[in-house]
C-alpha cells in the first residue's frame, strides 16, 4: 500500500474527528451528542488501524477491539442517564441540565 | 483499486458524519451514523483488519445504533429540532473556529510530516503476518500478550451494566424537576423552550 494512501486515510481521520467534536459542541440533543462521540471514536479507530498498517503490527487492530468495548459501556450508561433524564422531564435538552448545579 | 475503494467509502463515512451533525431529526441522524460505520467497516476491510470489520458491522450498526434508535423511539424525542435558532450567542462559531483550528492542526502534521509522523520501529512486537489469517493473529495475541487488559474488560462491562440499571431502576418517590421555580432562581430565560405535548 502507498504510503500517500496511509496519510489519506489519516487526513479522512481527523476531519471526521473534527467532525465530531463539533457535534458534540453544538447539538443540544443528548442522544444526537452520543452519536456525535461515537463519530469521534470511529474517527480515532480508523486511524488506529491505519497506524498499524504503516507500522506493520497488529496491536493496532487489537486497542481498536478495547476501544470499540469502552464504546459499548458508554453508550450503555449514557442512555441510562437519558432515560433516567426523560423521565424527569420530557424533552430537555443539554442546556436543561444546569438545573443540576448546587 | 485500492485508492478507487478509499475514495468511495470516504465520501460516504464524511457524508454520514456531516448528516449526523446537521440533521434536524435524531432518526434521520442515526442512520447517517449507519452510512458512516458501514463506510468505516468498508475502509477496514481495504486496510487488511477483516475481523475488525465484521465486529464493527456487528457491534456498531447492529447492537449499538439499533440501541440508540430503540431508547429514541421509547422517548418519542423522534420530533423534529429547530436549529435555526441559537440559544446560547456565538456557540456555532465558536465550534467551528475550534474544529477548524484543530483540523488545521493535524492535517499540517500530516501533511508537513509525511511518512516521519510514524515514529517507532517497524514490525516488532507482533508484525502482521501474510500466511497466519487475521482473525488467528489477533486472537493468539489477545488471549497471550493482552490478557489482562482483557480480564479488565468483562469488569468493565459488568461495571457498565450494573450501573445501567441501577440508573434506569424507576424510584418510589419520583417527581418531575420543578421547571418554573428553577428556571427562574436563576433570574435569566430559560435556554430552551419545553416542547408541548404532542409536537410530535
Amino acid at each position: 500500500m502507498g504510503s500517500n494512501l496511509s496519510l489519506a486515510y489519516l487526513m479522512l481521520s481527523a476531519i471526521l474527528f473534527v467532525i465530531g467534536g463539533v457535534g458534540v459542541l453544538i447539538r443540544r440533543n443528548p442522544l444526537v451528542m452520543i452519536m456525535c462521540v461515537e463519530l469521534m471514536l470511529n474517527a480515532v479507530n480508523l486511524s488506529f488501524v491505519t497506524f498499524g498498517k504503516m507500522l506493520d503490527d497488529i496491536s493496532g487492530q487489537i486497542i481498536v477491539f478495547f476501544v470499540m468495548v469502552v464504546a459499548a459501556a458508554e453508550v450503555v450508561v449514557g442512555l441510562a442517564l437519558i432515560v433516567a433524564m426523560a423521565r424527569r422531564r420530557p424533552g430537555a435538552t443539554a442546556d436543561d441540565l444546569r438545573t443540576l448545579r448546587g | 483499486m485500492e485508492t478507487a475503494v478509499f475514495i468511495v467509502s470516504a465520501l460516504i463515512v464524511l457524508a454520514g458524519g456531516l448528516g449526523v451533525v446537521t440533521s434536524r431529526n435524531p432518526v434521520h441522524a442515526a442512520l447517517s451514523l449507519i452510512a458512516t460505520l458501514f463506510g468505516i467497516a468498508v475502509l477496514f476491510l481495504n486496510l487488511g483488519a477483516q475481523l475488525l470489520a465484521v465486529v464493527q458491522v456487528i457491534v456498531y450498526t447492529g447492537a449499538i445504533v439499533v440501541l440508540i434508535l430503540f431508547v429514541m423511539m421509547l422517548l418519542g424525542v423522534d420530533r423534529e429540532e429547530d436549529l435555526d435558532t441559537e440559544p446560547l450567542v456565538g456557540q456555532r462559531l465558536l465550534a467551528g473556529l475550534i474544529g477548524l483550528l484543530f483540523l488545521g492542526a493535524i492535517l499540517a502534521i500530516v501533511i508537513v510530516g509525511k511518512d516521519a509522523i510514524v515514529t517507532g520501529s517497524h514490525s516488532v512486537t507482533n508484525a502482521i503476518s501474510p500466511t497466519v489469517s487475521n482473525i488467528s493473529q489477533i486472537g493468539t495475541a489477545l488471549f497471550t500478550t493482552y490478557v489482562f487488559p482483557l480480564e479488565v474488560t468483562a469488569g468493565l462491562l459488568t461495571i457498565a451494566v450494573v450501573g445501567a440499571v441501577v440508573l434506569s431502576r424507576r424510584p418510589r418517590d419520583l417527581e418531575p424537576i420543578p421547571e418554573q421555580e428553577s428556571m427562574t432562581d436563576m433570574g435569566d430565560e430559560p435556554l430552551t423552550a419545553i416542547p408541548e405535548e404532542g409536537a410530535h
